[in-house]
């Protein structure tokens, strides 16, 4: 296999016939490139979706107010549902496998924020301690809301690590205190997020200090609740649960779909992850055709190639090639072909998938689809497999050829007409 | 060197049996210089086919070198090919994408020699053919008497027993021919055994004895003259 002359013997039919040889290895290398490419692109869809999806826990419902598209008893459709403390209670006593709740309330009118000379507008969310466990922070200093602050009514303040990088460019955040509409607020903690909005610019405050200071009532914007260990269809059932419950309490019908809106983010997961499997799937059988169909071309190739060759292999044999050296000929010219050029795909795949991370390809084209396609990579793994599987059916596909032209006769290779 | 005894081959196509050697006999000594002449079906290719291993025969037998050949492997024939024998062609079939000493060169790669003295063994025969000068050249390069030099040296760069040629000249014209004629002569006088398949019957009449082939039997045995053994030979073994 590592003759040296064998090998001089192959190159110099390949770079003899060099066209024939590129238009090859062209195929398999687009084969590879494709499978690689794609690969890379659904890793990265998925990422994308992941990281998305990954804001919210996946065993939360979110409850907003909505308004009542149904006439019921007497009341005219087109009432407007308002949400407040005494649902959030009832609830949180109500619901079955109830891990945590917590509610959201809005503060209205600017919120325009400021520490000494640094000002900015944040979206200022009101919540329970509890929301922590709901959506996924990531606190990088300090702490999140707790218990004491909710009970105690205390001016405290959770904020995003893009509002501390506006507020405080140049010190720590902790401990401070920042103006919200002019009354001061103590920095507790700093985190992080994932978001669908690139521009989110969140800060959390006590949702009962809030109420008593800004609202002067009991409105909720939404409650949002996680569930503990929970089917699909359980979930389902806790959803007709909330809507018989805020149907009595508000005077809805309970197959009004307009009066609250429910996100239910176990049926949601669900959904996703379906639809993750799907495009994998989808991926794969991409893929697979690809390098069949680069497995075709060669085996095609290499057919013409023996048939091209047969009166040389004729020649070849009356001179003393022996059947096996002449499978190697043709055997080993298709799996160079395919390796080399299925090398040169895989670089070229690896390298469009670099390239597109590294200059931020997606995000230069179409900004918003950028936070759906993160680090679209294509493990080694999976990379150095499909170029295993491709040189071996490569050589596969090199065989039968061979084995064809190990069984050209002399004579029928030599005859003239 | 090469005794046949009742040879019989047949060819089937589709639904027809063809009957093409008819038993025969025939015994060629080593050192000798034979042509085989028949028209076109008489079975005087079938003949050297089986002569060469390129084919096998149905029924008699055939001793080459002492030793029986009966259905052996492809492997050991090519052996046995590459050690005994070589083949020049009407058509000379040389390999189009390597160059004239690469062509000559090519029985020793399958005799495994190193390619350095491969090559410097293509360039000293090539030299004895007068074609040293072209031995980079492509075959189509060269003219077809140059072409079938070319052939001629690489079928005695193995130092073969036998030289079997096909129809040598018969894509030459007749001075070409002449020439091609005497190079084979000039072999056969350094001692291998030489047998031509031919339908010409003044290439024929250069060689020693002229086997006439007929509907797939020997019809008769021409004894022509002998060349003078103790002539110099230009081509040295």
């Amino acid at each position: 296999m590592f003759d040296r002359d064998k090998w001089q013997e192959i190159f110099s039919t390949i770079r003899k016939n060099k066209t024939r040889t590129v238009l090859t290895g062209f195929s398999v290398a687009t084969g590879i490139f494709m499978l690689i490419f794609l690969l890379g692109a659904g890793r990265g869809l998925r990422n994308g979706m992941t990281s998305v999806f990954a804001q919210d826990a996946t065993n939360s419902m979110q409850i907003y107010g909505g308004r009542t598209t149904k006439a019921y008893k007497g009341t005219p459709e087109g009432k407007r549902i308002q949400m407040v403390n005494e649902d959030y209670l009832g609830l949180k006593k109500s619901i079955s496998k109830l891990d945590v709740i917590s509610a959201m309330s809005y503060i209205p009118g600017a919120e325009t924020i400021s520490y000494k000379n640094n000002f900015g507008n944040f979206n200022v969310s009101p919540v329970h301690d509890t929301y922590e466990k709901i959506k996924n922070f990531e606190i990088l200093s300090g702490r999140f809301l707790n218990e004491k602050d909710i009970k105690e009514n205390r001016k405290v303040v959770v904020i995003q690590d893009v509002v501390k990088d506006v507020l405080f460019p140049k010190e720590t955040a902790i401990n401070k205190l920042i103006n919200i509409n002019n009354i001061k607020f103590k920095v507790v903690g700093v985190f992080s997020q994932q978001s669908f909005d690139e521009n989110s610019r969140d800060i959390y405050i006590p949702i009962t200090v809030a109420q008593k200071i800004f609202n002067n009532n009991d409105h909720l914007q939404r409650i949002s609740f996680t569930l503990n260990d929970i089917s699909v269809e359980e979930s389902k059932g806790v959803v007709q649960q909330v809507i018989y419950k805020m149907a009595d309490k508000h005077g809805f019908s309970k197959e009004d779909k307009s009066a609250l809106w429910i996100q239910n983010n176990i049926e949601n997961s669900q959904t996703f992850a379906a639809l993750f499997t799907a495009i994998e799937m989808f991926v794969w059988i991409i893929g697979i055709f690809t390098i069949a169909l680069g497995v075709i071309g060669v085996f095609n190739i290499m057919m013409i190639v023996v048939k091209e060759r047969t009166k040389e292999i004729g020649v070849r044999k009356a001179i003393g090639a022996s059947p096996a050296s002449v499978i190697g000929l043709i055997l080993m010219e298709a799996i160079f072909i395919t390796a080399a050029s299925g090398y040169i795909g895989l670089i070229a795949g690896v390298g469009l998938l670099e390239v597109i991370t590294q200059f931020d390809l997606i995000y230069k084209i179409y900004p918003p689809a950028a936070i759906y396609f993160v680090n679209p990579q294509v493990d080694l793994g999976i990379a150095v497999g499909a170029t295993i599987v491709l040189v071996v059916t490569g050589a596969l596909a090199g065989f039968f050829p061979a084995r064809k032209a190990a069984r050209i006769r002399p004579i029928e290779a030599l005859r003239d007409e | 060197m090469i005794r046949l005894q009742n040879i019989h081959k047949s060819y089937i196509t589709g639904t027809n049996k063809l009957h093409v050697l008819k038993g025969i006999d025939l015994h060629i000594k080593e050192g000798e210089l034979v042509s085989i002449m028949g028209s076109s079906g008489s079975g005087k290719s079938t003949l050297l086919n089986i002569l060469g291993l390129l084919d096998n025969h149905d029924d008699g037998v055939y001793l080459l070198n002492q030793q029986e050949i009966k259905a052996m492997s492809e492997t050991k024939a090519a052996k046995l090919r590459n050690d005994l024998l070589g083949f020049v062609f009407q058509s000379f079939n040389l390999i189009s994408f390597k160059n004239a000493m690469e062509n000559v060169a090519l029985p020793l790669y399958y005799k495994k020699v190193a390619r350095k003295k491969r090559n410097r063994m293509a360039v000293e025969y090539l030299d004895k053919l007068g074609l040293k000068d072209w031995a980079e050249h492509m075959p189509n390069e060269l003219s077809g008497g140059q072409k079938q030099r070319v052939a001629i040296a690489r079928s005695i760069i193995t130092n073969p027993k036998i030289i079997l040629a096909d129809e040598p000249t018969g894509a030459l014209d007749s001075k070409t021919s002449i020439e091609v004629m005497d190079i084979l002569k000039e072999i056969n006088a350094s001692g291998i055994t030489v047998i031509i398949v031919t339908h010409e019957n003044d290439i024929a009449h250069m060689t020693d004895r002229i086997i006439n082939l007929k509907d797939g039997r020997i019809e008769s045995i021409i004894e022509t003259r002998k060349v003078n053994r103790t002539e110099s030979s230009k081509i040295p073994q």
